[in-house]
């Protein structure tokens, strides 16, 4: 999937990899779409309450290796 | 769609206790939370500059787990509490967990509003100056106005 920024949260506990989502939001324009990270294994249901409550869709979620991977569009 | 809103008290000064507050605080703010956190009593120590005399100790506390078993009689002498609090750091270090100094100033640049009670500052004479930049000093009613109008309400 074709991404307009990228974050790694590996190695980071909760709320850090949901923290550091909404920062890297902040600074992107809409319609654009971040790909995080992250390997804490909370960060999947985190994700998507995270997209539910702000609005911003999750594209995608998947694992690999222990690596938790997500697309997110901002609204 | 009108801003939601959350209200904390925070009222413990141990290492243990100074998380949630701040892990439901900034975490809110990024969901678009309006939040305040009121800090009285022992909570008040968490809104200090230095935070190093924010411990966690092993005494009384049989929950916290530990590398090996200790009777009550050794976890009460001299230097436990700063070495549990040493490896309790380590740990959460190790894990990638927040430092309070990192989620505090999370919560600070997320915009939630700290209220220092100005009672308890009377009542341990503590000094205004030893607190960090930005909080808001002020009392009960001061914190229901705010708490009175808010979907979420916590003591912690």
């Amino acid at each position: 999937m074709n991404f307009d920024k990228e974050f790694d949260a590996s190695g980071l506990s909760c709320p850090l990899p949901i923290l550091k989502t909404k920062k890297a939001l902040a600074d992107m324009a809409s319609g654009q779409v971040l790909k995080m990270i992250a390997t804490d294994c909370g960060s999947v249901k985190d994700m998507q309450a995270f997209a539910d409550q702000t609005g911003n869709p999750l594209l995608s979620q998947s694992e690999e290796g222990g690596k938790y991977i997500f697309f997110m569009k901002k609204k | 769609m009108t801003t939601k809103k959350m209200a904390i008290i925070a009222s413990k000064g141990t290492l243990d206790m100074a998380y949630p507050p701040f892990i439901l605080a900034s975490t809110a703010a990024a969901l678009g939370y309006e939040v305040q956190i009121f800090f009285t009593f022992y909570g008040l120590q968490l809104l200090r500059k230095d935070l190093s005399d924010v411990k966690i100790s092993p005494l009384a506390n049989p929950a916290m787990p530990m590398p090996v078993p200790m009777p009550v009689f050794v976890q009460m002498l001299p230097g436990m509490e700063s070495m549990a609090t040493m490896m309790m750091k380590q740990k959460m270090k190790k894990k990638g967990v927040a430092s309070l100094e990192e989620l505090r100033s999370l919560c600070q640049e997320a915009e939630v509003k700290f209220i220092a009670c100005q009672m308890t500052v009377d009542l341990f004479e503590f000094e205004k100056s030893d607190f960090i930049d930005g909080v808001e000093w002020g009392g009960a009613a001061m914190f229901m106005g705010f708490a009175g109008d808010t979907d979420v309400c916590l003591f912690v």
